[in-house]
């Protein structure tokens, strides 16, 4: 399946969780936020959130700024 | 004790200090210490992704990022909304620094202008009231304007923080009577956000009323930030206590310190 996640175009296989999305990713789910479709995604409910063909996710994480 | 509360919480320091355009994180650790600050900002980005590993496959852990190098139980975190350009993105981008950093306080920027990055003060009201009915204590980055401070506290946030030059600048405070205005006008507190170039600014801003100040570059550009930390430290500080005190009126002509009688051989 191909999802726009942060503004990129990616394949993946198959419909997966944000969990599993970010072990993919080997990004730590602690340190990061996470949008579906435009819509913030609690970190309790990662597990059990289905990214499918087509979504727009955005993983994003704090970086210095004033 | 002379504390500084927001949103009913409150803090010693009243400087507030960002995060951004350090050459190293040590630097900017030992920065922050010199400060004294309790709150510090920090920007909300996507994360790099890396090229997706099929099951099996390992990588090397990712990058450090810049929560290994702030102490949470000793600093707030204010997470911004900086490079947003409408009151829909800033929305978006509040929500996800609330789940990221677990607080529901937020700098809210709405930029209009690429050169000036003034704030398009329109956008910033209407994201101030859609953020404000969603719990979050809105503290909104906006031109030096005593109308729009005044129309951003009726929408409900916390406090207001006008700017006293472009962010970056370095102009110190170009319109103090405004400031002066807003802090007759203010019933939240009055924080000056950014264009502070050195100690001397960010003690005027304190002078004039200012509850707080916050600042990035000024810090972070100097040439010794550890040091420029502790100077401002100490101008936030000197400034609050002048103002206070209650500095004496301004006059045209002099005022004789010592005695008009006894002078000697006269």
């Amino acid at each position: 399946m191909i999802v726009l996640l942060n503004g990129e175009r990616v394949e993946l296989d198959g419909p997966m969780t944000v969990s599993d999305l970010l072990s993919r990713l080997d990004i730590d789910a602690r340190t990061v936020a996470v949008e579906h479709n435009i819509v913030v995604v609690k970190r309790t409910a990662f597990g059990e959130t289905l990214v499918r063909e087509g979504d727009q996710i955005e993983i994003v994480n704090f970086v210095g700024g004033g | 004790m002379d504390t500084l509360t927001i949103a009913g919480k409150s803090f010693t320091s009243r400087l507030v200090v960002g995060t951004g355009k350090y050459s190293s994180p040590s630097i900017m650790v030992k920065a922050h210490e010199a400060s004294g600050a309790e709150m510090v900002t920090v920007a909300v980005r996507r994360v790099k992704i890396p090229s997706p590993r099929g099951a099996g496959e390992s990588r090397a852990r990712q990058e450090e990022s810049l929560l290994d190098y702030i102490d949470t139980s000793k600093y707030f975190l204010l997470p911004n909304t900086a490079g947003c350009y409408t009151a829909d993105e800033a929305v978006r981008t509040a929500r996800l620094g609330r789940e990221a950093g677990l607080s529901n306080w937020v700098k809210l920027e709405v930029i209009g202008d690429e050169r000036t990055l003034f704030p398009d003060t329109e956008q910033l009201l209407a994201a101030t009231r859609t953020l404000v009915r969603e719990g979050f204590v809105v503290l909104p980055y906006t031109t030096d304007d005593p109308v729009v401070c005044r129309k951003l506290e009726d929408a409900g946030a916390a406090a207001v923080m006008p700017l006293g030059a472009p962010i970056g600048s370095g102009l110190g405070i170009q319109n103090a009577n405004n400031l002066r205005i807003i802090r007759e006008f203010a019933r939240v507190p009055l924080i000056v956000d950014a264009g502070v170039g050195t100690a001397s600014d960010a003690a005027l801003a304190m002078e004039l009323g200012a509850d707080a100040v916050l600042m990035n570059t000024a810090i972070a550009g100097a040439q010794d930030p550890v040091a420029m930390a502790e100077a401002m430290k100490l101008a936030v500080r000197a400034g609050r206590l002048a103002y206070l005190a209650g500095r004496i009126p301004r006059q045209m002509y002099a005022s004789a310190s010592s005695p008009l009688e006894g002078f000697v051989g006269r």
